[in-house]
């Protein structure tokens, strides 16, 4: 028998499930155009984040032998993950139909992806940690590679894949000497044993955390980390990257605090100080070399780097103010790269990808309403009020100021005004450039709805950031 | 209560915002009709709330109604202090604001921004019953400033006029500078009282009484108190147009007359003296700034009166006449007889507005001719007009029985029992003023209504009363200037409890209206009394005088005129404040605006800040972009220097 409820992993068992569903329906149908996999695959979804919506509030539970935690900020995070990724589906339906990417295999590793992602964020235990990630990261290797036509996209996989293992290699090896010093893989015992252990010890410590910060700024793509960012996100189709640039995010952060607020509170001096560095680095390097970029897929890639140095922030001031900041930041920035991205995959169109900045130009003209909830995005990505990034910046600059590093503060605002640079560009292109196809653009009713709400989400959200703010705050007390 | 003193505010207000969004939908008398109502409601429940408070004895009320935000301990909220002074204050400019409105329908007949008038006049009465309801200084300042705002609008109603977008441009120039005079008492007041409210920032006073700051200017220590007093009085010196920040008012008369009566009677101009008085509680702690009242309002009230003199256009006699009671009223506050410089207010607002109404009645008669060398002999056209003229005149020379007279004697009689050191001077000015006053009133009275007729002939046969909406006003003005002084200055000025006890503080050694009250005797005695005094024989020589010189031997203004040629011009260039202004403020600040622009902006930083950081973060854009080569092991080695370079730091350098 169990010794524990079966609903405490229920939603992990729905999104196995699903994806073995959709596995067998996508061998034996033979209708390649058959909209079952994509249903089945939101249903799940959807399935899922009811189980999880209701097991908000209902404590911390520690499962499996202390290799699996159900708690709040578990749900919350799993909350988002299902979110966006429900969000990026739709949107990328027309587009992978339309170019002919496989099928089944799409809507299946998306699914183990969730899969491996809720692992990572309820993970009791550095093994299983490690589990999730690499659920999580091959799935998305196989689906950076899922146009297999397409030359670009190879060797973004191949980038991807060889650097991703050089990164799971030095995490894993940092997890080595974790568990040599400490002799245990759970999270908690970890903290307790580090935080008794002579200081004579320290070295092969500090050793470990370097390899797992590193490890994690790969993951999160902080500079100078992040080479492979960029050419993954031209080369890869525009939908995987809606995906990978949204949700993994998510999981990221909750990797984040099991391993270095969890596991490692101990060590909070000496990881402050990495990633001070890995911040400022990936704030200056993401948002200056963003102005260079005339592909816009490239541009939201620098625009990722900076904002991950931004969720760095936050997570350096290292109190609970901080990392609720930074949960704040990195789920209103799923939010609004997912709409980025979802407004670059809308627009591309059978043998055309809407790649290019000069490709929006116009886009006032062509449909207002289409450029006004572009313009929302970007000036959210931007941070200029009343959108959510403003809120998102302010309460990590707020947070950074609060445990007096004004200087770091100060760099923050002053990349973020570079940055503001090439966010507004896209919009001066948008409405003050004439368009160079004036063809009509056709968007699916469906798509349509979700990308308005999705800009809308990012006003109403920064003009009410009280409640989003306040959960932040909760789950993570 | 609260409902009431909401509605008093909100009904001018719903008029403005239905008028100025709708206007052009509900039409001319739908907007004129609600416009009135609004302040007609406001009105009837503003004398009812006089009655509430001062009849009735009402406590007072002071509390906030809505709280807009706390930041570090102090609170910003809207609220309103409705005491006696401000019961007074809020049915004084409901009244005059309502006539003024009745009067429009007359005269602003057939002009195409008839809405946008209403719009503005309704706006113009709630932006002053904000602020002179307010129980704090931040809702002070908001009223300070809308009145401000709205005063432009209105100066510049006729805004295809280049005359009136110069005057509406100097009137909110001009007073920007008092403003910033205001602000800086506020900031002070907040830095030293840490508070807004009225309530609490009194209370603090006078343990600040001793306290001392050193300014940046010349290193001596001021007192807190002369500082926050005289920088608040720079405010109020912009909006009562005291010299030297008087010059926008006479300009102001570019605006439609309407509005003319409003600024100058309640509205705007009282604000400076209101303000001086009701922040009594903390005047009364620096000699120093009630003295340099006393020496600024003495010096407006004597030497803009003698400007009035020379001028020759109907309107702008009578700003200048505004200009001098103004003075009056701060001379009366600095002598610390704030209870008299409010009655002046009160009083001066009757019989302003009724000179103002009624010189836009002899304007519409005369087809929009202003100068009063083409008027005479009027009063055979208009008489009623004529009638209401005379007694605001009278009113205003304060001749004994009408009420300017009780307002304008206490005030007298005051200065020259008060204590304060510049008393004397305020005393010498006023007095003489007195004579200043009686001959450009009179002046003004015989050239327009006795002597020759010098207008054309064609406008001659149109001469004629005009519609009653527009003597109606007059009418309903001219009673109150006759009789208001002699009801009001027993309760107000010298009873036990005089009305305006609970809302003025007075320190007993400077309380000069209460050494004076055991020699008052009564109105009546008081207006005989007079007969004997100094200034009502300065009234009446001036009279005299002008009735000689204007309308039995005509001839002899222009020999004086040539014969003391230098006083003429100094006068007539009104001190050449002017040009002083305009040579070095206006041509400074532009050459200043130059400069920057030209070398500061478009040189350092146009050119080098921003385009040339713009220039920097592109070229390292570049410069990094090459990082990103696109070869894997370049990548590899970048991932495998970073880990190097953290280890290293951490296990050598630390």
């Amino acid at each position: 028998m169990l010794d524990f409820e079966l609903r405490t992993i229920m939603p992990e068992i729905v999104i196995l499930t699903t994806a073995c569903l959709v596995l067998m329906v996508d061998v034996f149908m033979r209708v390649r155009q058959h909209n079952l996999p994509y249903r089945l695959t939101q249903i799940g979804l959807l399935f899922a984040a009811v189980l999880t919506f209701k097991s908000f509030g209902l404590g911390t539970e520690i499962i499996l032998s202390g290799a699996f935690i159900s708690d709040d900020l578990s749900h919350l995070l799993k909350l988002f993950i299902y979110l966006t990724t429900f969000v990026v589906l739709i949107y990328s339906h027309a587009y992978i139909r339309v170019r002919q990417i496989l099928w089944g295999e799409y809507y299946c590793l998306t699914l183990f992806a969730v899969l491996g992602m809720m692992l990572l964020v309820s993970a009791q235990n550095i093994l299983t940690l490690y589990l999730g990630l690499e659920l999580l990261s091959l799935s998305l290797y196989a689906m950076v590679a899922m146009r297999r036509d397409s030359q670009m996209a190879s060797e973004a996989a191949m980038k991807y894949f060889v650097m991703g293992a050089l990164a799971s290699g030095m995490l894993l090896y940092g997890f080595s000497l974790l568990y040599g010093i400490t002799g245990t893989l759970d999270i908690s015992t970890m903290a307790q044993v580090i935080a008794s252990t002579p200081i004579t010890d320290q070295l092969v410590l500090i050793f470990g955390l370097v390899f797992v910060v590193v490890g994690l700024a790969f993951k999160l793509g902080a500079a100078p980390f992040h080479m492979w960012i960029p050419d993954v996100y031209q080369g890869a189709p525009t939908s995987v990257v809606a995906f990978l640039s949204t949700a993994p995010k998510v999981a990221a952060f909750g990797m984040a605090i099991r391993l270095l607020v969890q596991a490692l509170p101990a060590l909070h001096p000496q990881w402050i100080d990495l990633l001070i560095v890995l911040a400022v680095l990936s704030i200056a390097i993401g948002n200056v070399v963003a102005i260079a970029q005339a592909n816009i897929k490239r541009m939201l890639a620098y625009s990722t780097i900076s904002h991950v140095g931004f969720l760095l922030l936050g997570l350096l001031a290292g109190n609970a103010a901080g990392y609720s900041a930074a949960l704040f930041y990195v789920l209103t920035y799923s939010i609004m790269s997912l709409g980025a991205f979802g407004m670059v995959i809308l627009l591309s169109k059978q043998g055309f990808e809407a790649e290019n900045i000069d490709d929006f130009k116009g886009l006032n003209a062509r449909s207002p309403w289409l450029a006004f909830i572009m313009l929302l995005l970007m000036f959210s990505l931007a941070g200029v009020p009343p959108t959510v990034g403003f809120y998102a910046k302010l309460a990590v600059i707020e947070a950074v100021l609060a445990v007096d590093h004004l200087v770091l503060a100060l760099i923050a605002v002053f990349f973020a005004i570079i940055g503001a640079f090439y966010y507004l560009r896209v919009v001066k292109v948008m409405y003050f450039e004439a368009p160079e196809d004036a063809s009509p653009i056709t968007v699916s009713g469906g798509s349509r709805f979700a990308i308005s709400l999705n800009g809308l989400a990012v006003l109403v959200l920064g003009i009410f950031p009280g409640a989003l703010l306040a959960v932040c705050l909760a789950v993570l007390a | 209560m609260p409902g009431v003193y909401l509605t008093i505010v909100l009904a001018p207000l719903i008029a403005a915002i239905v008028i100025g969004l709708l206007g052009h939908i509900i039409g001319r008398t739908a907007s004129h009709w609600l416009a009135i109502l609004g302040v007609g409601l406001a009105c009837v429940l503003s004398f009812w709330v006089f009655k509430y408070h001062v009849i009735d004895g009402a406590p007072i009320y002071d509390a906030p109604l809505y709280i807009w935000g706390e930041v570090a301990g102090i609170t910003f909220q809207v609220g309103f202090l409705v005491d006696t002074l401000t019961a007074l204050m809020i049915m004084v400019v409901t009244f005059v604001s309502l006539m003024v409105h009745i009067y429009t329908v007359g005269y602003m007949q057939g002009d195409p921004g008839y809405q946008r008038f209403f719009c503005y006049i309704a706006l113009f009465t709630f932006s002053m019953l904000m602020l002179v309801m307010s129980n704090n200084f931040l809702q002070l300042f908001f009223g300070w400033e809308a009145v401000g705002v709205v005063s432009y609008l209105l100066i510049g109603f006729w805004f295809k006029k280049d005359t009136a977008v110069f005057a509406n441009l100097k009137a909110f120039i001009v007073n920007r500078v008092g403003d910033f005079g205001f602000i800086l008492g506020l900031a002070a007041i907040l830095a030293y009282c840490g508070s807004f409210t009225y309530s609490e920032v009194f209370a603090n006073v006078p343990a600040l009484a001793d306290s001392g700051m050193t300014l940046p200017i010349a290193g001596v220590e001021w007192s807190v108190i002369t500082v926050i007093c005289i920088l608040l009085f720079i405010g109020a010196m912009g909006k009562s147009a005291q010299v030297p920040l008087h010059v926008w008012l006479p300009d102001s008369m570019e605006g439609p007359t309407p509005i003319s009566a409003l600024i100058h009677a309640a509205t705007m101009v009282t604000a400076g003296v209101f303000m001086v008085a009701r922040m009594s509680p903390i005047f009364e702690y620096s000699d120093m700034a009630l003295n340099f009242v006393i020496i600024i309002g003495g010096v407006t009230a004597l030497f803009m009166g003698l400007v009035g003199i020379v001028q020759n256009d109907i309107k702008r006699i009578i700003a200048y006449s505004t200009l001098s009671q103004l003075g009056y009223m701060m001379v009366a506050v600095g002598i610390s007889a704030y209870a008299a410089g409010i009655f002046h207010l009160f009083t001066h607002a009757f019989f302003k507005a009724l000179l103002f109404l009624g010189a836009g009645s002899v304007i519409i008669a005369m087809h929009h001719d202003q100068d009063i060398r083409n008027m005479g002999n009027l009063r055979k056209y208009m008489p009623i007009t004529y009638v209401c003229m005379l007694i605001g005149s009278l009113a205003l020379i304060g001749f004994p029985f009408f009420s300017g007279y009780y307002s304008k004697d206490a005030i007298i009689e005051a200065a020259h029992a008060s204590t304060a050191w510049a008393a004397p001077f305020g005393y010498w000015t006023v007095l003489l003023g007195v004579l200043v006053t009686s001959l450009y009133t009179f002046r003004l009275l015989f050239v327009v209504f006795h002597g020759k007729e010098r207008m054309r002939d064609e406008l001659r046969r149109d001469l004629r009363e005009p519609r009653a909406v527009v003597w109606v006003p007059l009418i309903l003005l001219a009673i109150p200037s006759a009789i208001v002084g002699g009801f009001f200055i027993g309760p107000m000025l010298f009873d036990s409890h005089t009305i305006l006890g609970q809302s003025l503080f007075v320190l007993p050694k400077n309380d000069v209206l209460f050494q004076l009250a055991p020699h008052y005797h009564g109105a009546i005695e008081f207006a005989i009394h007079g007969l004997t005094g100094l200034p009502f024989w300065f009234g009446v020589a001036g009279i005299v005088i002008t009735w000689l010189f204007y309308v039995r031997y005509p001839a002899v203004p222009a020999k004086i005129q040539s014969h003391m040629k230098w006083i003429y011009h100094v006068l007539i260039n009104k001190y050449g404040f002017d040009e002083f202004n305009q040579a070095v403020f206006a041509r400074g600040g532009r050459g200043l605006g130059y400069a920057l622009w030209q070398f500061g902006d478009v040189k350092i930083i146009d050119g080098a800040l921003v385009n040339g950081s713009a220039h920097f973060v592109g070229r390292c854009a570049l410069i990094l972009r090459r990082l990103q080569s696109g070869y894997l092991y370049h990548y590899a080695l970048m991932m495998l220097l970073g880990l190097l370079v953290f280890l290293l730091w951490f296990t050598l350098l630390r």
